[in-house]
């Protein structure tokens, strides 16, 4: 391993490691506080998620929406720029998925049915971004501020939207789609039985794949990392600033989007007003603590899955809200070892070269 | 008559805006971007029914309520100041936090997933213009902005404030003391916009689960719209309560779906940044830690 290797490496890795250690000693006294035995319950958690194969569906189903959110955000920040807007390109896409759902003939063949829905929830989600993309590209508007305020617009247009025209009566969701369901990994697999999980995994980790592959095999990618690294020098070197940050946002936006897809085609069949549930903020964690690398992002978007699923699991213990003061704590915790790692690394490794000089 | 019954429903909405708005204003004019106003007034919201409810009295619920956003302040300043922690980030996960840890606390003082008991108030009992001017938090409320406005124009901690936010480094170099300018600011900010909260729960006479409802992001979009500047943005906040009452009494009229009416803020905040009408330009230093 090259010293320049090895000071990334630990770069990357440490902050999530304290992160990790100030969560359990966070757990602890939140356990403590309510009279049970820490142990007792963390056993429970990994008991409920990772001990038996309902507990693994649910955990990637959950992980499935999150990789989505998680690398949406991720990828935004290697352009330098920062998509708060997770939650409403992830519902837009969603919606987008249930309506060409319900707008195909039933028996058209699923392939093809999960494709167009896909393509709909990309292209929903790519325009939700594009508003953004566009108005940092061409004003200079603040993409944090703008996406802040488009979560609220487009979760009040959806809402208008389902509640006015298309829900079924008594309800906030709209009918089942005729065509596009995604097949539960139940379905071929018996052990997973009653779990959400289905084979919208397997479209994540395709994208995951993808993404990894433009953004450190393409010359497009690498532009983008240049422009996220210094968007001066990428200027300079030829680069179209302004146009890698609007296509960043559009992409970034399709990828959200198509999270939509794990909930309407592949758990529950149709779109439902507020399905999203906060997976588009949590994105924002995904891609902190995966460290904006693809591989990272899913290995935290597993971590999350797994304490929100272990809410659940602890809930006859501890309320399950203690998992979302965890959450908190992990994001506060790495935004805040951050700078600090980098500085102690840094001087480490300095220390390494001048000591090998010498 | 209509009319007093209009400003009275307008003043109630517009006071929580009024002191989140008031304390966005604080901490990003000292340049710390400040996404975690609505956690502030969650925080303060649970902290109100908390002391309100251990001591029976409505000014311990206010005290409790404030010291639970100046602790939320400390925390966010803690992790952006001392840590350097993105700023954004850190906003969101307080966000996060506050909405977790005010479930998990209902759960263990009052054995409840969405509300506390009721719990003592301000002023008389009703919705009508007599209850609300015995409330002191209303009239604490309007004056939130003027006298902001003369802390950040007219006090030597405000021209330091606005230094720290436009230009760390030239304030720093004039020997003003860059990071503790920002703490106070922060916990300022803190103790301010949770007063929002406190003033939810004594009206409502209880916490119930998430109740400020976004509220916070509203008056993050009323800081934006009224940028930065204490009195503009009190009129951004006076706007969009005005808006929110007027889609309240039309209900039954049904001339604008109610989403329609709720999103005016946040396109207004778009079209301001976007700079089509005015360009709202932030502090310049905004979300940049000192070196």
């Amino acid at each position: 391993m090259t010293p320049e290797r090895r000071t990334a490496l630990e770069e990357a890795l440490l902050p999530p490691l304290v992160a990790l250690a100030v969560a359990l000693v966070a757990g602890d006294l939140l356990i403590l506080t309510y009279g049970e035995a820490p142990g007792a319950v963390w056993r429970l958690m990994l008991e409920g998620t990772w001990g038996n194969a309902y507990g693994i569906g649910q955990v990637l189903y959950k992980a499935t929406a999150l990789a989505f959110t998680g690398l949406a955000v991720a990828l935004t920040l290697r352009v330098g720029l920062f998509n708060i807007g997770a939650e409403g390109q992830l519902a837009a896409g969603g919606f987008a998925a249930g309506l060409v759902g319900l707008a195909l003939p039933a028996g058209t063949p699923m392939l093809l049915a999960v494709a167009l829905c896909v393509a709909g929830a990309a292209v929903a989600g790519g325009i939700t971004g594009a508003v953004p993309g566009v108005l940092r590209a061409k004003f200079g508007a603040h993409e944090v501020i703008v996406t802040i305020m488009m979560n609220f617009i487009v979760l009040a247009v959806l809402n208008y939207i389902v509640s006015a025209h298309l829900h079924v009566p008594e309800t906030l969701h709209t009918p089942s789609i005729n065509a596009g369901a995604v097949p539960r990994l139940a379905d071929s697999i018996a052990a997973f039985h009653g779990s959400a999980a289905n084979w919208t995994v397997l479209i994540a980790g395709a994208t995951i794949g993808a993404v990894a592959w433009f953004l450190f095999r393409t010359r497009a990618g690498f532009e983008w990392r240049a422009v996220g690294l210094q968007p001066g020098a990428a200027e300079y070197g030829g680069v179209q600033v302004g146009r890698v940050w609007r296509n960043a946002m559009i992409l970034s936006g399709a990828i959200a989007g198509i999270g939509g897809v794990n909930f309407v085609l592949g758990y529950k069949g149709y779109y439902e007003d507020g399905f999203a549930g906060g997976a588009g903020f949590l994105g924002i964690a995904v891609a902190l603590v995966g460290r904006n690398h693809p591989l990272g992002v899913a290995i935290a978007a597993l971590f999350f899955a797994t304490l929100s699923q272990g809410g659940l699991a602890i809930n006859a213990m501890v309320p399950k809200q203690m998992v979302e003061v965890l959450q908190g704590i992990v994001i506060l915790a790495v935004a805040a070892s951050v700078p600090e790692v980098r500085a102690l690394v840094r001087a480490a490794a300095g220390k390494r070269r001048a000591a090998e000089a010498s | 008559m209509t009319l007093l019954l209009f400003l009275s429903q307008a003043i109630r909405i517009a006071v929580p805006y009024l002191f989140a708005a008031g304390g966005g204003v604080l901490a990003e004019r000292a340049g710390i971007v400040s996404l975690s106003l609505e956690g502030y007034m969650l925080g303060g919201a649970f902290g109100a029914a908390i002391g309100a409810h251990v001591t029976g009295s409505a000014w311990a619920g206010l005290a409790a309520g404030v010291a639970c956003g100046a602790l939320l302040g400390s925390l966010h300043a803690l992790c952006t100041i001392r840590f350097r922690a993105d700023q954004i980030v850190t906003g969101v996960a307080i966000n996060l936090f506050v909405v977790g840890i005010t479930r998990f606390f209902l759960q263990l003082a009052f054995d409840s997933s969405s509300n506390s008991p009721r719990v003592a108030g301000f002023g008389g009992e009703g919705a009508g213009a007599w209850a609300l001017a015995a409330n002191p938090l209303v009239w604490l409320g309007i004056l939130t902005m003027p006298v902001l406005g003369v802390v950040i124009y007219r006090t030597t901690f405000g021209l330091r404030a606005r230094a720290v936010g436009e230009h760390p480094a030239a304030a720093e170099s004039l020997g003003i003391r860059v990071s503790a300018v920002r703490y106070a600011a922060v916990i300022g900010s803190g103790a301010l916009a949770s007063l929002g909260g406190v003033y939810l729960t004594l009206d409502q006479h209880q916490f119930t689960d998430s109740m400020t409802a976004g509220r916070g992001f509203i008056a993050l979009a009323a800081v934006i719209f009224g940028r930065w500047d204490p009195k503009r943005a009190g009129i951004a906040c006076l706007l969009f309560a005005a808006a929110e009452t007027l889609q309240i009494q039309l209900q039954g009229a049904q001339l604008i779906p109610s989403q329609f009416v709720a999103m005016i803020p946040y396109v207004l905040t778009i079209v301001a940044v976007a700079g089509v009408v005015g360009r709202s330009t932030p502090p310049a230093a905004l979300g940049r830690a000192a070196d």
